[in-house]
């Protein structure tokens, strides 16, 4: 990774003979990126890191001397107050979690069966599934979501079909009610135990923590699965491609069956591959901006809100800079917290290629598989569709 | 988009051999129930996914009020354009699509050429300091987008190039990634292509323009698909560097119209004419580049 120490060192010094001056254009080729790299990264992570300490209002320079340093105060105010600050972000941290939660798990899931079901050696037409597919990844949140907001409107097409089939559609965007509380509601529980209702976490009860994603988010969490699968799907495609047949076939010599050789062969090899897509999958999931921005704007009941856009919304339209600000770097180290945990993984990985190998025949090189090779070249692949906040 | 599905019918087992033996023919059988089954199942899913591209293509031909009478129907009972002609007649919409192009078209060709100067330097020239270059470039990839929203806002507005073009695109025009895939490029070229030039008296960035830089092509399409993509569905960033209404770009513009500022009722024909539009030109590069944009979300570096 390091570049220095890969780098061929050449015998002949740089600053003489035929490679003189490659040192000062080694410099001016990298200088526009790390100008601009630095104006626009470094500079405004720091100066936010500064309003996020500060009261600024939002009026003239953050740097003024009438702009005094508060400490921890916006921080506080959004965590540990019992204020509308406080419930604000509890909320949008619920409403995220449960995105998160099922978000990760199923995209996973789907886009490892899709690469499966896409990867069929005698499959003909593979091409046209995996664009169908991968498409929507390509497309711009903004409009899949201008397209999610008539498909699951309350005389939409989902409640049509919905309708067809006999069930009345909930009106998606309008309905705040927890889809864990409402099943329950359905065996009759609708009052939470008091232990759960009456402590609070982030200024939210606990009984409201596990109300579920709202259905207006459940719509939004579909969404993430539909455009995120594709991407996900090529990424295990690459991994399923890069897998050699002679381990698949000497288990099927022994006589595994098909369910067998995918569980105990296939997954295990699989392994770099998931990981990576577990991490990024995490890592978009704690981004969700575009959608919330173009479609419900935390509504209904701000059970939509997340901590992305209530960053946006304490900044830029409550003109509380210092607590979105604070909001901002408190999503940074949840980010960050994922991105270690994901070089954790990757750092293991060492021990369980040993492991794999006790199980390889000897004769095999004991190298690296082209999977985790393929996997170890893409840390951090630049997802087309991130930029939409990822995705 | 259209029809991509359908001539997916399932039409496979490929013919083999007569069966020798009853036992193989059974086997034969089964497989070929079995090739059913996955196709069946793969247009399902296949059509899941197409058809609300379908619906709306279908819809944005609609009039408003069959759009809620009859949200199913792909195919209109009364076609109508009127959803375009609003869009492109009376409305900004025009105004949105050129910001989008200018923007764009700018990013893409900076990025391309920012980001493999970048790369080469960073693969091939020796010079101090290059170890740490390379290691914030990676740092800085790991800094998430939206946690830039207020960051970015401010570094802009001290800057004075707050509601400005220069806002718009300056911070877009390099991007850690894109550095990160050429320098991995460069380094797979063999120096000894390099070598001859040089002995020839060339200089370092005539060999960088003359001869490596073509050599490039496969990476450097790699970057104009994903700047173009990138800035194209970019929204966050031009909600917190612009507001004038002349530098909507499409992204805010359409959303915007989604949240029902600048229409009365529903309007859904018109707003999903406009995401559709919005799609056509990233569906085209999507449709022209299918093989190298799949590459290019694998490995990012595989060709």
């Amino acid at each position: 990774m390091t570049a220095t120490a890969t780098a061929p060192r050449r015998a002949r010094s740089p600053r003489s003979g035929i490679r003189r001056g490659e040192a000062a254009a080694g410099w001016i080729f990298t200088l526009p990126v790390i100008i601009i790299l630095g104006v626009f990264l470094l500079i405004p992570v720091l100066m936010a890191l500064w309003v996020s300490v500060s009261d600024w209002s939002g009026r003239g320079s953050p740097f003024s001397s009438a702009v005094g340093f508060v400490g921890i105060e916006n921080y506080a105010a959004v965590t540990t107050g019992d204020g509308l600050a406080t419930r604000d972000f509890g909320t949008a941290m619920r409403n995220n979690a449960w995105y998160v939660l099922l978000v990760v798990p199923l995209q996973t899931a789907l886009s490892l069966f899709l690469a499966v079901l896409v990867n069929g050696a005698v499959l003909r037409g593979r091409g046209l599934f995996r664009t169908a597919f991968y498409f929507p990844s390509v497309t711009a949140t903004v409009a899949i979501m201008v397209l999610w907001l008539f498909l699951f409107n309350a005389i939409g097409p989902v409640n049509a079909i919905l309708a067809a089939i006999g069930i009345d559609g909930p009106n998606w965007w309008a309905d705040p009610s927890g889809i864990l509380h409402n099943a329950l509601a359905a065996v009759g529980i609708t009052d939470g135990p008091a232990v759960l209702t009456q402590n609070d976490f982030l200024g939210v009860s606990w009984w409201n923590w596990l109300a579920g994603p709202s259905v207006a988010m459940s719509a939004i969490i579909l969404m993430g699965i539909f455009t995120t699968s594709g991407t996900f799907m090529l990424l295990f495609l690459a991994a399923l491609q890069n897998i050699g047949p002679e381990i698949q076939e000497a288990a099927m010599v022994d006589g595994a069956n098909a369910w067998q050789r995918f569980w105990r062969v296939t997954l295990p090899q699989l392994k770099p591959a998931l990981f990576t897509v577990l991490t990024l999958g995490l890592i978009g999931c704690w981004q969700v901006f575009d959608q919330i921005y173009t479609g419900t704007q935390g509504a209904p009941g701000k059970t939509t809100l997340t901590p992305a856009y209530l960053s946006y919304d304490a900044g830029f339209l409550d003109q509380h800079w210092g607590q979105g600000a604070a909001i901002a770097f408190i999503l940074f180290a949840i980010i960050v917290l994922f991105t270690i945990f994901q070089r954790w993984v990757l750092r293991e990985r060492p021990v369980s290629r040993r492991r794999a190998r006790q199980y390889q025949l000897p004769t095999r090189p004991a190298t690296a598989t082209p999977a985790t090779v393929a996997a170890d070249q893409a840390p951090s692949p630049p997802d087309p569709a991130e930029t939409r906040g990822r995705s | 988009m259209t029809g991509t599905t359908i001539d997916a019918a399932p039409t496979a087992a490929s013919p083999k051999p007569a069966p020798r033996a009853p036992s193989d023919a059974r086997r034969k059988t089964s497989r070929i129930g079995w090739q059913i089954a996955l196709y069946t199942l793969l247009v399902a899913i296949a059509l899941f996914y197409i058809y609300p591209f379908l619906v709306q293509i279908g819809t944005s031909f609609k009039t408003d009020a069959e759009a809620a009478s009859n949200p199913i129907a792909l195919v209109p009972q009364t076609w109508t354009t009127a959803a375009y002609e609003r869009l492109f007649l009376r409305s900004d919409f025009p105004v949105w699509f050129q910001n989008s192009t200018i923007v764009t078209i700018t990013v893409t060709l900076g990025r391309v050429f920012f980001v493999s100067l970048a790369g080469y330097a960073l693969a091939r020239l020796n010079f101090r300091g290059r170890g740490v270059v390379y290691a914030g470039v990676i740092a800085v990839m790991a800094v998430p987008g939206v946690v830039l929203l207020i960051p970015r806002f401010l570094v802009i507005n001290q800057l004075g190039i707050y509601d400005s073009y220069a806002g718009m695109i300056l911070p877009l025009l390099v991007d850690a990634a894109g550095v990160f895939i050429m320098k991995n490029f460069f380094e797979s070229i063999p120096v000894s292509v390099e070598e001859q030039a040089r002995i020839d008296g060339a200089g370092t960035f005539r060999i960088f323009w003359s001869v490596v830089l073509p050599m490039a092509r496969p990476a450097l399409i790699t970057i104009i698909i994903l700047s173009f993509q990138g800035s194209w569905n970019e929204l966050s960033h031009f909600i917190v560097s612009t507001q004038s209404p002349e530098l909507t770009t499409l992204t805010k513009g359409v959303a915007s119209l989604a949240s029902g500022q600048l229409s009365q009722g529903s309007q859904y024909p018109i707003k999903l004419a406009a995401a559709l539009i919005m799609t056509v030109p990233v569906a085209v590069m999507f449709f022209i580049f299918q093989r190298r944009i799949m590459n290019a979300s694998e490995g990012a570096v595989k060709e």
